[in-house]
C-alpha cells in the first residue's frame, strides 16, 4: 500500500511514493540518498538520526527522524544538516563545533547541530540547565560533552550577534 | 633566534572535522555501488549446543533473497586470525554463546536478508552453559577451550612473597568484581566489499585495524593479499570495539561478495551490535597488601580473573596488560601475581579502552585506601610513599625512567581539587546529601609491549605535491581521537610547510606497510616516529636546496613555518613555497617512506620479570560527588584528571581525549549496566544500557603534565587509554568518604548502594 506524499526537505519541494509508515530516517537515507542523517539504533535513543520539522503553524522542533513515520509530515518542512549552509558559508552552530573542539569521531555531530539550532531558534538566551536538558537525548560517546557545552555557549554568542547586526 | 617550536604544542584546529559538520563526511552505510547487495547474519539463539541441522529452504524461497551461505561454503580457513585462532566465521557442528554467527543471507535489500534470516531454522542439542568463571574453573565443569577452560594464564614473581608479608605490620585483603562495559560507539559495525576485475577484492569499513582485516579476508577466501585492499571508511568511535571483530565482519561480507560476484553492504543494527560485538572483560580480583607501620608496602599478591567469554579473541593480550599493572603503580620489592583468562559461554570479550587496567585499578586504587585508613595514614600520603618515581622498580621488575612526572601529576590534581580540604571535612549527620572525595592513581605502559612486540611497528608515506601541499600515509586510523590531526603537525613542523598545507589520507593497506592495529594509545608515537623519519628525509633534501639559495655549502636551515632562514642571516628569508618550486624544476625527490619500531621489550613467561613496555605514562584523578542516601543516587560534581603524556603534540586534543575518557570511566562506575541470563543480554539497547548523557556530566578539569620520553616524538608517549583507567575508582572511593559504604563491586548502581546501607 504505497502513498504519495509531499513535502518539503531543506526548502526543497519532495514528492516520494513509499507506505506511510516507513521511517521518516529510512526514507531519507534510502530513497532520497540523505546520508548527512545518521543511523545509529533506530529506536530512538542516541540521537543520531535527529531533524528538525516546521509545523503548518511554523511551530519547529528537533526530533529522531527514526520515530517518525513519513505519512506524518505531509505538508512539513523537514530541514537536516545540509540545510543549514546553503550558502558556502559555515552556520554559526557549525563554526562554534569546529573551533571549540566539540567534533570527534563525527557521528553524533548533525544531530547535536541540529538539536543546538532548534533550541536557539525558539530560544535565544537558554540557560545552562536548558541547554544541558535541549541535548539530553543525543548521545555522544566521544567527548564527554563538556567541548560540546562549549560550542553551544559560542554558538548562542554568535547568532546574537549575527540578528544584532541584522537588525541595524 | 627562534628556535621554539611553530606547530607543535600549539590547539591548531582539526583538519578533517568541517565534513563531518557539513553531514558530507561518508561513513559505511552511507556509500553505495551500482548492484549492491545486503547482507545479514543468522545467529545462534542458544548460549551452548550442537548444531543438528540447518534448514535455508523457507528463507531461500523469500522473493529477494539472492543465496545464504553456511560454514561449508567457506573457500579457505574457517577462523579469523587473532592470537589462539579460535573464533570460527561461521559455527559448524556447535555453537558457544547467544549471538555466534552461524549463517549469512545475501538479498537485493536489508529488510528482504533480516527477514530471511529470521527463517532460516536452526536445530541444536541444547548443553549446560558454562556461565560462571568459577564454575568453568572447577574440574567438572563442561569444557569448552582445551581441557581446563583457561584462556591464558600469566605468573609474576618478584622477591619472596612469603618473607614479605611475614614483615608486614599490617595485612589488608578484599575481593572485587566489575561488570561488563559495552563500547557504545555511536556508528555500529559495518563492512562493503566489492569484487574487483583480477579475482581480488577491496573491502572498506568502519574498523580501527586494516591490517588484521586484510589478513582475516585472505584467510577465509584463501587468496593472496595483494589481491586485497582494505579501506578504512571515516570511523564513528572505536575505543576498542572496532579492534578484533571488524575482521569476522569483514571476512562475512568478503564471503558474500566473493561468491555472488556483487558488491555486498553488511551493516549491524545496534541490537546485533550489542549481542555479536566484543566487550570489556567483567572482571574478579582477590587482592593482598601487606604492609609496614610506617605505610611501606612491603608485599602485594594479586589473584586477578577476566571473563573471556566463548573465544579467545584478545583476551591473552588484555589479561596480559591487566596483570602486569595489577598491583597497582607502587614500587614494591615482593610481588606475586595470578592470572587467568577463562572460557564461559558468553559474548566474547576484546579489547576496551585501558585493556584489563580499569578492572585491575578498581581492586588496587580501593585496597590502597582500606589500607590507609587501617595504618591511620591518609589515603595521599600512603600514595605518595609508595608510587612509583623515577629508578624504581614495577612488578615485573622494569625500571621506571626520567620520563616520570608521577609527583607532578599527583600534586597538581591535588590542588586543583582540593582533595584534601573535602576529604577531610565531615557530613552533617541529619543531611541525606553526603559530599565526599576519592583519589585514585595508575601506570600506563604505552603501545604494546612486550606482550605484542612482534607486531609493534609503523609505516608512512609521505609526498610534496607540486603546489606545495603535503599527503601523508599511515597505517593507523582516525577514529574521531585526532590522530591525523596530530600527524599533520609533526609533518609540518619537521617540514617546515604551513600546517593548512597538510593532509592525511584515508588509510588504505595498499598505501603503506602493515603497522599494527590503532590501539594501546600507541599511534602518536609509533605513526608520529614513523612520519617523523620520513619528513627528515624530505627535509633535509630541502634543507640543501635552501643552502643553494643561499650561496652556501653548509649550515643549518631554519623555519617559522612559512619561511626558510639560516643562523648567519636570519633576516633573509625565502618563503616554503618557492624551495618547493626550486625543488620540482631541479628534479628533487619530495617524497619519502617512514618507519619506526619500537624499543626492546621482554617478559619472561616462568617469572614474569622483564622489561614490559618502553614506556609509561602516570595519571591521578580526583572525584567529588554528592550522594543521596535515601535514593542511592551518586552525582558527580567535579573531577580533576591528570595525565604525564610526555609532550601534549595538540593541547585541545588531549583535553578532548581526558575528557571523553573521564566520562566512559564515570559510565563505569555508576550507569553502564549490563544484565546477562543465561548467556543472554538482557538489555540490548540504549533504552536498557544507560551511558552518560549530558545531564550526568560534572565539571571536568584536565591537568597536562609533559614529562618527555627521549624516542617519543617531540617527546610525546600517549594518552588514549589512561583517561580511562582512574576515574571510576576515584568515584568508588569518593562514595565511601561521603557515606562510609564501601562498594566492592562496579557499576555502583542505586540499588547497590542502598543495600550496602542496608547491611550496615
Amino acid at each position: 500500500m504505497k502513498k504519495k506524499i509531499t513535502f518539503y526537505l531543506n526548502n526543497e519541494k519532495v514528492v516520494v511514493k513509499c507506505h506511510p509508515l516507513k521511517t521518516l530516517l529510512k526514507v531519507l537515507r534510502e530513497d532520497l540518498n540523505h546520508t548527512e542523517v545518521k543511523n545509529g539504533c533506530e529506536q530512538g535513543e542516541c540521537g543520531a538520526c535527529t531533524v528538525i520539522i516546521e509545523d503548518e503553524d511554523k511551530k519547529s522542533f528537533a526530533t529522531n527522524s527514526c520515530l517518525v513515520a513519513i505519512g506524518q509530515v505531509e505538508g512539513k518542512k523537514i530541514v537536516t544538516i545540509k540545510g543549514l549552509n546553503k550558502e558556502k558559508e559555515l552556520h554559526p552552530i557549525q563554526k562554534s563545533f569546529i573551533d571549540e573542539g566539540a567534533v570527534q569521531c563525527g557521528f553524533c555531530t548533525p544531530g547535536l547541530i541540529l538539536v543546538t539550532k532548534s533550541l536557539l531558534d525558539n530560544n535565544p538566551n537558554p540557560t545552562d540547565e536548558e541547554i544541558k536538558y535541549a541535548i539530553s537525548g543525543n548521545l555522544c560517546r566521544c567527548t564527554g560533552y563538556i567541548k560540546i557545552f562549549a560550542a553551544i555557549k559560542k554558538a548562542i554568542k554568535l547568532v546574537k550577534k549575527i540578528r544584532n547586526s541584522k537588525k541595524i | 633566534m627562534k628556535k621554539n617550536l611553530n606547530v607543535v604544542g600549539e590547539s591548531v584546529l582539526r583538519n578533517d572535522v568541517v565534513e563531518k559538520v557539513l553531514g558530507t563526511a561518508k561513513y559505511i552505510d552511507d556509500y553505495k555501488f551500482d548492484g549492491m547487495l545486503y547482507g545479514f547474519t543468522v545467529r545462534s539463539t542458544i548460549s551452548h549446543g550442537k548444531i543438528i541441522s540447518i534448514n535455508i529452504s523457507k528463507a531461500k524461497k523469500i522473493n529477494g533473497v539472492v543465496n545464504i551461505f553456511t560454514a561449508k561454503d567457506i573457500p579457505g580457513k574457517n577462523f579469523f586470525p587473532m592470537i589462539l585462532n579460535d573464533y570460527p566465521f561461521l559455527a559448524e557442528n556447535k555453537v558457544l554463546f547467544y549471538g555466534q554467527p552461524i549463517a549469512l543471507v545475501v538479498a537485493t535489500n536489508q529488510e528482504i536478508a533480516k527477514e530471511a534470516a529470521k527463517n532460516v531454522f536452526i536445530e541444536y542439542e541444547e548443553l549446560e552453559p558454562v556461565l560462571d568463571i568459577h564454575y568453568a574453573m572447577k574440574k567438572n565443569s563442561p569444557k569448552i577451550f582445551g581441557s581446563d577452560n583457561i584462556l591464558r594464564k600469566y605468573i609474576i614473581k618478584k622477591g619472596n612473597i612469603d618473607q614479605g608479608f611475614k614483615e608486614a605490620d599490617v595485612i589488608v585483603e578484599d575481593v572485587f568484581e566489575t561488570n561488563y562495559q559495552v563500547h557504545s560507539y555511536l556508528e555500529p559495525n559495518g563492512m562493503i566489499a566489492v569484487p574487483q576485475p583480477d579475482g581480488g577484492i577491496t573491502v572498506y569499513g568502519t574498523m580501527q585495524c586494516p591490517f588484521y582485516v586484510h589478513d582475516a579476508i585472505a584467510n577465509i577466501l584463501n587468496i593472496y593479499h595483494n589481491k586485497i585492499r582494505v579501506v578504512q571508511t571515516t570511523t564513528g568511535g572505536g575505543f576498542g570495539g572496532k579492534e578484533d571483530v571488524p575482521s569476522l565482519v569483514a571476512g562475512h561480507v568478503a564471503l558474500l561478495a566473493y561468491l555472488t560476484k556483487k558488491p555486498v553492504k553488511l551493516v549491524y543494527t545496534r541490537e546485533e551490535d550489542f549481542h555479536g560485538m566484543s566487550k570489556r572483560h567483567p572482571g574478579y580480583i582477590e587482592i593482598k597488601y601487606g604492609a609496614k607501620k610506617n605505610g611501606k608496602i612491603v608485599a602485594a599478591k594479586v589473584r586477578y580473573i577476566l571473563d573471556g567469554g566463548a573465544f579467545a579473541t584478545l583476551s591473552p593480550i588484555v589479561l596480559w596488560r591487566g596483570t602486569v599493572h595489577a598491583v597497582g603503580p607502587y614500587d614494591i620489592p615482593n610481588v606475586l601475581i595470578e592470572s587467568f583468562a577463562v572460557a564461559t559461554n558468553k559474548v566474547p570479550c576484546g579489547a576496551f579502552r585501558g585493556f584489563g587496567q580499569p578492572q585491575a585499578t578498581f581492586a588496587n586504587e580501593s585496597l590502597i585506601d582500606i589500607l590507609a585508613e587501617k595504618l591511620k595514614i591518609s589515603p595521599l600520603k600512603l600514595r605518595q610513599i609508595n608510587m612509583l618515581k623515577p629508578y624504581s622498580r614495577t612488578a615485573t621488575n622494569d625500571k621506571i625512567s626520567n620520563s616520570c612526572g608521577f609527583k607532578k601529576v599527583l600534586s597538581e590534581v591535588i590542588k586543583k581539587s582540593k582533595y584534601e580540604k573535602i576529604l577531610s571535612k565531615k557530613n552533617e549527620n541529619l543531611s541525606t546529601i553526603k559530599t565526599g572525595a576519592g583519589l585514585a592513581i595508575a601506570f600506563y605502559g604505552v603501545g604494546l609491549g612486550a606482550g605484542g612486540k612482534y607486531i609493534d611497528r609503523a609505516g608512512a608515506y609521505l609526498q610534496i605535491q607540486k603546489d606545495g601541499t603535503v599527503i601523508i600515509s599511515i597505517g593507523n586510523t582516525e577514529l574521531g581521537q585526532g590522530v591525523f590531526t596530530v600527524i599533520s603537525q609533526i609533518a609540518s613542523e619537521i617540514l617546515g610547510a604551513p600546517y593548512e598545507f597538510v593532509k592525511v589520507l584515508q588509510p588504505d593497506t595498499t598505501r603503506v606497510p602493515d603497522s599494527g592495529p590503532t590501539v594501546a594509545s600507541r599511534s602518536t608515537l609509533m605513526s608520529g616516529n614513523a612520519v617523523l623519519d620520513a619528513a627528515k628525509q624530505v627535509r633535509e633534501r630541502i634543507d640543501t636546496m635552501v643552502l643553494k639559495l643561499f650561496n652556501k655549502s653548509k649550515g643549518k636551515v631554519y623555519s617559522n613555518g612559512k619561511e626558510y632562514f639560516i643562523s648567519t642571516n636570519p633576516e633573509k628569508k625565502i618563503h616554503y613555497l618557492e624551495v618547493i618550486k626550486k625543488c620540482f624544476v631541479q628534479r628533487i625527490n619530495l617524497s619519502a617512506t617512514g618507519w619506526y619500531t619500537g624499543e626492546d621489550v621482554s617478559f619472561d613467561s616462568e617469572t614474569g620479570q622483564g622489561k614490559a613496555y618502553y614506556s609509561y605514562t602516570f595519571s591521578a584523578t580526583v572525584a567529588i560527588v554528592k550522594v543521596n542516601i535515601l535514593t542511592g543516587v551518586v552525582e558527580v560534581k567535579k573531577i580533576v584528571s591528570g595525565h604525564d603524556i610526555g609532550k601534549a603534540i595538540n593541547p585541545k586534543l588531549c583535553e578532548a581525549q581526558i575528557e571523553g575518557g573521564v566520562i566512559q570511566s564515570l559510565g563505569y562506575a555508576l550507569t553502564e549496566n549490563l544484565v546477562l541470563k543465561n548467556g543472554i543480554i538482557l538489555n540490548p539497547s540504549f533504552a536498557g544500557y544507560l551511558i552518560p548523557t549530558s545531564m550526568d556530566i560534572p565539571e571536568i578539569i584536565p591537568v597536562i603534565v609533559e614529562s618527555k620520553y627521549s624516542k617519543g616524538p617531540f617527546g610525546a608517549k600517549g594518552l588514549g587509554e589512561s583517561p580511562m583507567i582512574t576515574p571510576s575508582t576515584a568515584i568508588a572511593n569518593a562514595i565511601y568518604n561521603a557515606t562510609g559504604f564501601r562498594t566492592k563491586k562496579l557499576p555502583v548502581t542505586p540499588e547497590i548502594l542502598l543495600e550496602l546501607k542496608n547491611k550496615k
